[in-house]
């Protein structure tokens, strides 16, 4: 059947029913674009582990930050609504009566990553407040009728009754929805539940008519008169009907009050909440997914630097981050077969036993693998390029050696950042992730910023000090792995003798303060004469206190831990086993240019057809490259408008030139309605790109679209 | 790049050549009333500041790369390693700078330049051309990188010889020289206009030697008339105010030829497929190679749209053959949906139509769009066994680039077991989405530069060049006629008629009715304005008139059908009467 016609755009393939059971499982389009197809099944089995592990981390995760949030709002929730419970008829609750309870939800400007937090705040109100929620988006509500209809359809489907429910299908059917009806319902659905079944299913809910949450999920995109008749409608009926409004904001709560006449934001009684910003949220992220050993996967510096700068200079949203580490594992898997090993140290054990000849090939022939090999003596680099058993016993000693160097690498960089976060002007980030980035890319040591940093570190006061090593010292307790417990005792020991060291200060500050006692007592002869013993003592004597030489030892100390701890992944044998590394291709489809590469074509047909014929300078363009890039030059070189004789004459000329003169077979007549054929339709499709557009300023021109270019 | 003439003092007759931009900077700096004797030298100093001109630029050019590289750093992007994307060769100040002023002779110029740029075999008509064989070492040479600024910026005179042969070569055989300038800026008269004139003129001179006298008496005063005032475009390289100069001024210079002079007829469709067959397709084995290339991601692409991911295609060239064969060998065994964006019938409505109707097997009707979607949607999240494909073809056409549309086929895409693998063409497609809708259709983004023919999509388009509305209105115009009564048609002929009287008449707004009525008395062909309402009716059913409400509140009646169809029509039917 053609896909194409006039009278149609759609069309659709059934394949027969029968045929269409036989679906390929999807491990096989992890194998079979692939010639060698090395433990693919495996590998997709993993790549779907991993993947799970980590999303159901994430998520988690995200959960127990927005925790805190959400326990307020449903405080919130719970308070607000209890004035309109106890019916009191004192005058501030009657006045409070008049204003709906209004909880404004600033979430940032990452609005990809709101739907899950609506989603979960949503459970949360359901599990503890009411079980009427209603989200709604601005673009379901085009004006007041849809934004009710949505709302009263919605109310129906939070409150699941199986037998009730055919009827206010009717009802919803039948009823003309305004606020009238929606309080009539809620009435109804209060009064039945309180006497059909005496709170069996709403325990949680501890009053007779639960109020009901309305959300907005974008504020901003109402339309104003949408919210504000909603506003006033709703408050008139705020006694009968207990509304709750949520409003989602992505920029400054100065919004409502621009969105909002006085008159209407004076119905609301709002209270602010501000969720956690994107930026601590994705320092959890990379804290709980790349900084530990839980995952074996990790990314390289480069990878790492894209995730984050899309992040950074594109959206803020931690979803595409998210996305973009799914990607990131995929490709791992999908394009290294050795990636295999990428799984946890005992399962990857146990796959280096089972491993094909081809496998070990494979790893013979990584280049971490060759450079660890040609360190080795004589023999044993025979053995292991020969003696498949010998291979395979290494590769595990080598696997568990980078897993050793991974849990040590991570804490030992914890407690670098421990000690440079602190730092003015953050020589090495302020972030974990800034220091992580550096040291994945080379020796960090050898860094001026490294350098500086050390200097600062030197001129720290103890206190400082001190908790910063406090912190240094749980952070690598907390690890499980005893793999630096030298260390923590090391560091341990220095502490003491800091805390010792107070002590012996406070004594010398004793004597020195008995000194300048004496001092006072004596007359301006003996005091100037002091006091350039003083300053004499000072120049010449710098001799460091006992401080001094501790801090000096701490220094050296964590310098010495960097130093052996944080050398760069690409040190380790194996490590392109579990290190992402090709930036290019997760550049390529996450962050793509359409324009540019629109631009290359079209100026530089060589890039792309690898023909020595079109091979040329930068700036110009072979006669014989394709039609749509000459015309494309040639409409460079005009203004805002072109005439579509001379361009088609400059084509002429251009395309003319590039054939061959023996073309005798056809008449030049031919030729030239060939040629201009040929125009048209260069021209016509840069007119589909959007380069040129018919315009009626002038008889046979076209406006140009695009500026510069050439 | 104009060849200028001059006349100097002491009346001997000097021709020098001298850059289009010399020649503005030149009328320019003659603010003052400055005298035709001082002429010289400052010209000279005009060609060293604008030779210097071009160095600065590049200096700047280079600051910009340099910026770009940098920013490219931070994004991590590995240049080397990048094969396939076609954004590592350039930097974006190459694609994003700002609008230059443009001068209408350089196509023309560039195009001879084009001609004659090497091929390194190149045998074409050299040895018929012995002048042209004189040109080749001189333009090579223009070629050599060192000169390339000042190829670009024209200022080159060696260049000159070259164009003119081949701007003679390019006139002289169309029959344009005519005597009355080709050149007219857009809106009439204006500084620049005369300034274009001028060197119009200067070079026609040189052209045709025979007419110089008479063109030197008539460029002289041209020359000296040229009020100046406006053009006090300092040569600060200020990018921000040379885009609004080249935007505010709402003339620009053109030529004023048209088609129609050229004899060129517009082709219709069908021609233009028969004469586009004949085009032997050039650098097919690396084209054939591109497309294998692509070939190969097929079982990637399905299994990342498994993963729930979906696909945009872009980059140069047509990439409906290649979803075809993607559709022809992964998609056999599954519910799919070819849309083609580019039918300018589609709707998203007929795309939710297909998929409830086609797919689903619902009988029913929904209230909206909004309904629809949600019915579907329902219905993939029930049945996880339900799977389907939507292969798009141009979803930045025209009919669905609407943010309505983009917004439900998104919603659409963020379905689990609804995979979408689309390809957008339009240089500035990605600016339809907006972060919201990014994050729904989750794309992974992948070049496939073609350079295939876009014959499909463009097939539907009313193009530029060609013939619209050609054969179709017209036989179903007289398709109409015949089933009319003889009185119907005479009515309709006389609104033809009434239109095509009218039809260089600038503010013809239609005929009104009660004029048409009379008319219609008058000829006998109606006894009441009921019957013609009626008659009116029938037309209007048909789409052969429509009606507009003038400012007076009076009905107008017109025929929507361009007068060219009009007039033939007419021409047919008195034929066969």
């Amino acid at each position: 059947m053609a896909t194409s016609s006039v009278s149609k755009g759609c069309f659709v393939f059934k394949p027969n029913f029968k045929k269409r059971k036989i679906s390929v499982p999807i491990e096989e389009y992890f194998n079979e674009g692939k010639n060698e197809s090395e433990d693919s099944k495996l590998r997709f089995e993993t790549y779907q582990v991993i993947w799970q592990q980590m999303k159901s981390e994430t998520e988690k995760m995200q959960e127990e930050l927005n925790k805190n949030l959400f326990d307020s709002l449903i405080k919130f929730l719970q308070k607000s609504h209890s004035g309109f419970q106890k019916n009191s008829r004192d005058w501030g609750c009657q006045i409070k009566l008049r204003e709906i309870p209004t909880a404004a939800l600033i979430l940032g400007v990452n609005v990809t990553d709101h739907e899950f937090t609506f989603r979960s705040l949503t459970e949360a109100i359901q599990n503890n407040v009411t079980p009427y929620v209603v989200k709604l988006q601005a673009r379901d509500c085009p004006d007041i009728k849809h934004f009710l209809q949505k709302l009263f359809s919605q109310l129906m489907d939070c409150h699941v009754d199986v037998e009730s429910k055919e009827e206010e299908k009717d009802i919803q059917k039948k009823t003309h929805c305004s606020m009238d009806s929606l309080s009539s319902w809620y009435m109804n659905v209060t009064q039945k539940t309180d006497q059909g079944k005496p709170r069996k299913k709403r325990t949680s809910s501890q009053w007779q008519s639960p109020p009901v949450v309305l959300i907005l999920k974008d504020m901003e995109s109402f339309t104003t008169k949408v919210l504000q008749d909603f506003i006033i409608i709703s408050s008139q009926h705020l006694h009968e009907f207990p509304l709750i409004l949520i409003f989602g904001i992505a920029t400054s709560p100065v919004i409502i009050h621009r969105l909002l006449p006085h008159a209407v934001s004076s119905l609301l009684c709002i209270e602010i909440f501000q969720s956690l910003s994107c930026k601590e949220h994705l320092t959890t992220v990379i804290d709980k997914l790349l900084l530990t050993t839980q995952f074996p996967f990790n990314l390289s510096e480069k990878v790492l630097q894209i995730l984050t700068s899309i992040f950074l200079y594109y959206d803020f949203s931690i979803q595409n981050f998210i996305k973009g580490l799914q990607l990131s594992l995929l490709e791992h898997f999908y394009s290294q077969p050795l990636s295999v090993l990428c799984c946890n140290l005992p399962e990857a054990k146990r796959r280096i036993n089972f491993l094909s000849d081809n496998q070990c090939e494979n790893i013979r022939r990584l280049p971490s693998f060759r450079r660890y090999v040609e360190k080795q003596a004589t023999e044993k680099q025979v053995a292991l390029l020969t003696n498949e058993r010998f291979l395979k016993e290494e590769t595990q000693s080598l696997l568990e050696s980078l897993h050793v160097y991974h849990t040590n690498y991570f804490l030992v960089l914890r407690c670098l950042h421990q000690f440079t976060s602190s730092l003015p002007k953050y020589p090495l980030g302020r972030q974990i992730r800034e220091l992580y980035c550096t040291c994945l890319e080379k020796n960090i040591w050898d860094s001026e910023e490294y350098a500086s940093a050390l200097q600062l570190l030197r001129m720290l006061a103890k206190d400082e000090l001190m908790t910063i090593l406090q912190k240094c010292f749980s952070v690598l307790n907390s690890s499980s792995e005893k793999q630096l417990g030298s260390t923590a005792k090391r560091i341990e020991e220095l502490l003491a003798q800091l805390q010792s060291l107070d002590a012996e200060v406070k004594e010398e500050e004793d004597a020195s303060g008995s000194q300048s006692k004496g001092l006072q007592k004596t007359d301006l002869y003996h005091l100037q004469k002091s006091l350039l013993e003083m300053k004499e003592l000072r120049r010449t004597g710098k001799k460091q206190t006992k401080f001094e030489v501790l801090r000096e030892k701490v220094v050296n100390f964590i310098d010495s831990l960097v130093r052996e701890y944080l050398l760069p992944p690409e040190t380790q044998p194996l490590y392109e086993a579990v290190y992402f590394t090709a930036a290019h291709t997760l550049h390529e489809h996450l962050n793509a240019a359409p324009r540019l590469a629109l631009h290359t074509a079209l100026n530089n047909p060589y890039y792309y057809l690898k023909n020595e014929v079109l091979k040329s300078e930068e700036g110009c363009i072979p006669n014989v490259a394709p039609d749509i890039c000459i015309a494309y030059k040639l409409h460079l070189e005009c203004s805002r408008l072109i005439n579509l004789v001379d361009w088609s004459e400059a084509f002429a000329t251009v395309v003319t030139a590039a054939e061959k003169t023996d073309a005798n077979s056809v008449t030049s007549e031919e030729r030239n309605d060939i040629i201009h054929a040929r125009f048209i339709r260069a021209v016509s499709e840069l007119e589909l790109l959007g380069f040129v557009k018919p315009t009626k300023r002038k008889t046979d021109h076209v406006a140009r679209l695009t500026w510069g270019g050439c | 790049m104009m060849n200028k003439l001059e006349l100097n003092e002491d009346k001997v007759l000097e021709v020098r050549f001298v850059g289009d931009d010399d020649v503005l900077n030149h009328i320019l700096d003659r603010e003052g009333g400055a005298k035709f004797k001082k002429e010289r030298p400052q010209l000279l100093v005009n060609t060293k500041k604008i030779i210097k001109k071009p160095e600065y630029d590049l200096k700047e050019d280079g600051i910009e790369v340099l910026k770009d590289k940098n920013y490219v750093e931070v994004l991590g992007r590995d240049v080397q390693e990048s094969l396939k994307n076609g954004s590592a060769t350039v930097g974006g100040n190459k694609v994003y700078s700002f609008q230059n002023r443009k001068h209408p002779e350089k196509m023309a110029k560039l195009a001879s330049e084009l001609a004659k740029t090497p091929r390194k075999n190149v045998s074409y008509s050299l040895k018929n051309d012995p002048e042209i064989m004189t040109d080749i070492p001189q333009c090579s040479k223009g070629h050599s990188p060192s000169d390339e600024v000042q190829l670009k910026n024209n200022d080159k005179s060696e260049f000159i010889s070259t164009t003119r042969v081949l701007r003679k070569r390019l006139i002289a055989p169309r029959n344009h020289s005519d005597s009355e300038s080709e050149y007219s800026a857009s809106n009439s008269e204006d500084d620049e206009e005369v300034a274009q004139e001028f060197e119009e003129d200067t070079n026609k001179a040189i052209l045709s030697p025979k007419t110089q006298a008479q063109n030197r008496v008539v460029s002289a005063p041209v020359y000296k008339a040229t009020p100046s005032k406006k053009m006090k475009r300092d040569k600060t390289s200020d990018l921000v105010e040379e885009y609004f100069e080249a935007h505010s001024s709402s003339k620009v210079l053109t030529s004023d030829r048209t088609l129609q002079k050229l004899k060129k007829a517009k082709l219709d469709q069908q021609t233009l497929r028969n004469l586009l067959s004949k085009v032997s397709p050039s650098f097919s084995a690396e084209l054939k190679q591109l497309n294998q290339q692509y070939e190969q991601l097929f079982h990637k692409w399905m299994l990342q749209l498994h993963l729930g991911f979906n696909i945009v295609l872009y980059g140069l060239g047509s990439k409906r053959d290649l979803l075809e064969r993607f559709r022809a060998t992964m998609l056999q065994d599954s519910i799919h949906i070819v849309i083609n964006g580019f039918f300018p019938g589609i709707s998203v409505k007929s795309i939710l139509n297909s998929i409830t109707e086609e797919v689903l097997d619902h009988m029913g009707t929904f209230r909206n769009i909004l309904d629809q979607l949600d019915w579907i949607i329902n219905k993939f999240k029930e049945d996880s066994s339900l799977e389907l494909f939507l292969l798009i073809h141009n979803l930045d056409s025209q009919m669905l680039r609407g943010d309505k549309s983009q917004q439900i086929i998104a919603q659409l895409s963020s379905l689990r077991n609804i995979y979408l693998i689309a390809s957008i063409d339009h240089l500035n497609a990605p600016l339809m989405w907006d972060h919201v809708k990014q994050s729904l259709y989750n794309w992974l983004w992948y070049e496939t530069t073609t350079y295939s023919p876009y014959t499909e999509e463009t097939s539907y388009e009313n193009s530029l060049l060609v013939k619209q509305s050609g054969s179709l209105p017209l036989s179903s115009l007289t398709h109409v006629s015949r089933s009319l009564t003889p009185n119907a048609r005479g009515i309709f002929r006389l609104l033809i008629k009434y239109q095509l009287d009218n039809q260089d008449n600038p503010s013809y707004l239609g005929l009104s009715f009660q004029d048409f009525y009379q008319q219609c008395r008058e000829a006998f062909l109606v006894n009441s304005d009921l019957t013609l309402r009626a008659q009116l009716t029938e037309f209007r059913d048909h789409k052969l008139i429509r009606t507009k409400k003038g400012t007076d509140g009076v009905e107008y009646l017109f025929i929507p059908i361009d007068n060219g169809t009009l007039s033939e029509f007419l021409e047919k039917e008195e034929e066969e009467s």
